[in-house]
């Protein structure tokens, strides 16, 4: 079909994630940006009203081969869980789409960096925190792509407990259904939610069989294995890829991995320090 | 009592497809023109068979129809999407709001079987709240055509709008209002005067409400009061100067919708009226819950409060209130003059 490229509305977003026709290597290795994510989560939970650290923590390693590695230009990425904003505003900002030192600023009156991303953020096209639009939109983007002939990709992450959101499987029915290419979306499959395990409140395991049996291409991997992620993340020309990242709550730091309690967590400044001499330490992460 | 001029009238045009010829001209000239179906039948047979490669069938997925219609808006596409106005927004409402409106995407939402249009066919498809949402959305566009004979031009306007926007549909033809096809037409934005009168004004939205607000006119005219009868056919935004105009100087408004009060048209003017008029107000909208029996359009909606003998009396109601008030007026003033 014969649709002019050229006729984006005057107002559609300003942003796609990395803006076309600008080189933004050299990008910090994944290994290097998941590093610098997971510290400045922590300092974000220093703030004066804490942050989303567990499911921040879970993804980083996924949010860092994303972005420093797989998009490229004119490419889009979602983050579905919108909760984990700290570890995609650390991502954005090392790659120079706001100044780092915003990160400071973390929810604090002033600051445009919100506990849930704002789609008038540069590198964020859409505002994202209630849970199950993540996919569906990631869905109409790569239906544009579709229709159009297009080859740009879309990646999406989502959180385990947010595939409890009914709006998901429309979105992943749908995306069988027309087997879209080019899209890839993963699960921050690390197992739990607010009042505990996903498998104890309701229960999503077969979960590679789910996203198979509706069409998908279905991948399980360790979601903090840096070269195994990048060779799962791999998009296909033959229909969506669901990613399932096996992670853990909390990565990297003691005392808030696997525990429910470090969902949402408000770190006094010594806590702060304890986290971060944890990160530093040879093997403490990736 | 007058005979309903219902009786004498032929009806209109189907209003889906009237809406339909007019998206298949849009999708001949425009390729940016995406039909997006949820299974609602009717396009498949019509707009599918002639642009194949404009339409998509989501499935029955009201939620996940406005956010892929979302994604494709941000993508240069203009995705008209189909779902009866109930789903549209309340199932999907979070949907809507968020990815449609929150980004201001050029999304058309065509809500069908609005009101009490599909009377028959019960609770579940009684549209009563839409209007309530659409507005409270702020930034959508909302269209409520009145005379089936405006739905394309209403079409055609809305295309052109650059944000997103809501077009309620009936589910069938209804009686076409006296006057529709005279100048002025449809016109996005404008409240249309369809009868000048200068002692009460009758605000309506919708086919029936339209209908009900001519009918009592002319019955009220058989009494010598003249009533002023506005078509209000665009919700948001607001024609603020044609309200002020057509209610100034009346001795009351009365607002006719198919719809609940809540939230309804008749806010939407009280909002205009109250800030600039001291003009007192009747609305005329579904109260209580209908549905205990079949009913049709018509009889339901007279069963709760909205038909014509119910405008008549709002109207009367309005000025012989008025009329004790002048007269309270005129007593205090010779008592002030003879005191004095």
């Amino acid at each position: 079909m014969a649709v002019p490229t050229t006729t984006g509305p005057p107002h559609s977003p300003a942003a796609t994630t990395v803006p076309a026709g600008r080189r933004t290597d050299p990008r910090p290795d994944a290994a290097a940006m998941a590093q610098r994510i997971r510290q400045d989560i922590i300092r974000m939970a220093g703030g004066p009203e804490g942050a989303h650290a567990g499911g921040s923590l879970s993804c980083a390693d996924l949010m860092a081969v994303l972005h420093a590695e797989l998009l490229r230009p004119g490419d889009a990425f979602v983050l579905s869980k919108g909760h984990a904003a700290p570890a995609l505003y650390s991502a954005l900002a090392q790659l120079g789409r706001f100044p780092a030192d915003e990160l400071d600023g973390y929810a604090r009156p002033g600051s445009r960096l919100f506990g849930h991303p704002r789609h008038d953020l540069p590198g964020v096209e859409f505002a994202t925190g209630s849970l199950g639009h993540g996919i569906g939109l990631s869905v109409g983007l790569a239906l544009a792509e579709q229709l159009r002939g297009g080859d740009r990709r879309v990646y999406t992450v989502l959180g385990d407990g947010e595939l409890q959101e009914g709006s998901v499987w429309e979105a992943a029915l749908l995306a069988g259904h027309r087997r879209l290419p080019g899209l890839v979306a993963a699960v921050d499959r690390n197992g739990l939610q607010i009042t505990g395990g996903t498998e104890e409140c309701v229960a999503l395991e077969p979960l590679d069989a789910k996203f198979e049996a509706f069409g998908w291409q279905a991948r399980t991997v360790d979601g903090h294995d840096l070269p195994a992620l990048r060779e799962a993340l791999r998009p296909s020309a033959d229909g969506p890829v669901a990613v399932i990242a096996r992670t853990v709550k909390g990565r990297g730091v003691p005392f808030l991995e696997q525990r429910v309690a470090g969902h949402y967590a408000k770190l006094k400044p010594a806590l702060v320090q304890r986290a971060l001499a944890a990160l530093a330490r040879p093997g403490g992460a990736s | 009592m007058s005979a309903p001029v219902a009786e004498e009238l032929a009806l209109g045009p189907d209003p889906r497809a009237a809406y339909r010829e007019a998206l298949l001209e849009l999708a001949a000239a425009d390729p940016r023109v995406i039909c997006l179906d949820s299974d609602t039948g009717g396009l498949e047979d019509t707009f599918a068979k002639r642009f194949p490669a404009q339409y998509v069938n989501i499935g029955i997925a009201e939620a996940n129809l406005m956010t892929v219609a979302a994604g494709l808006a941000s993508r240069g596409f203009i995705p008209y999407v189909h779902t009866m106005a109930t789903f549209a927004t309340m199932r999907a409402a979070e949907f809507l709001k968020l990815d449609v409106v929150g980004n201001r995407l050029p999304v058309r939402v065509i809500a069908t079987h609005g009101g009490l249009s599909a009377a028959h066919f019960g609770t579940t498809h009684f549209a009563l709240e839409d209007l309530a949402v659409a507005r409270a959305l702020a930034d959508l566009t909302v269209v409520v055509p009145g005379d089936g004979r405006h739905i394309a031009a209403a079409t055609r306007q809305l295309h052109e709008l650059p944000g997103p926007a809501y077009l309620r549909l009936g589910r069938s033809a209804t009686p076409a209002p006296p006057g529709g096809d005279d100048a002025p037409g449809f016109e996005l934005g404008r409240a249309r005067a369809l009868r000048e009168g200068t002692d009460v004004t009758v605000v309506a939205t919708g086919a029936l409400p339209l209908l009900f607000a001519l009918e009592a006119a002319e019955e009220l005219a058989g009494d010598g009061i003249a009533a002023q009868v506005l078509e209000l056919h665009t919700l948001h935004p607001l024609d603020r100067d044609g309200l002020l105009a057509g209610c100034r100087g009346r001795a009351g408004v009365v607002t006719v919708e198919d719809h609940r009060p809540q939230g309804g048209m008749g806010d939407a003017v009280a909002e205009v009226v109250a800030a600039d008029l001291a003009v007192p107000m009747r609305r005329l909208a579904v109260r209580g819950s209908p549905g205990a029996r079949v009913a049709g359009q018509r009889d339901a909606l007279a069963a709760h409060g909205v038909s014509t003998a119910a405008v008549v009396d709002a109207a009367r109601d309005l000025l012989a209130r008025t009329h004790d008030q002048h007269e309270r007026s005129a007593r205090h003033g010779a008592a002030a003059t003879r005191t004095r």
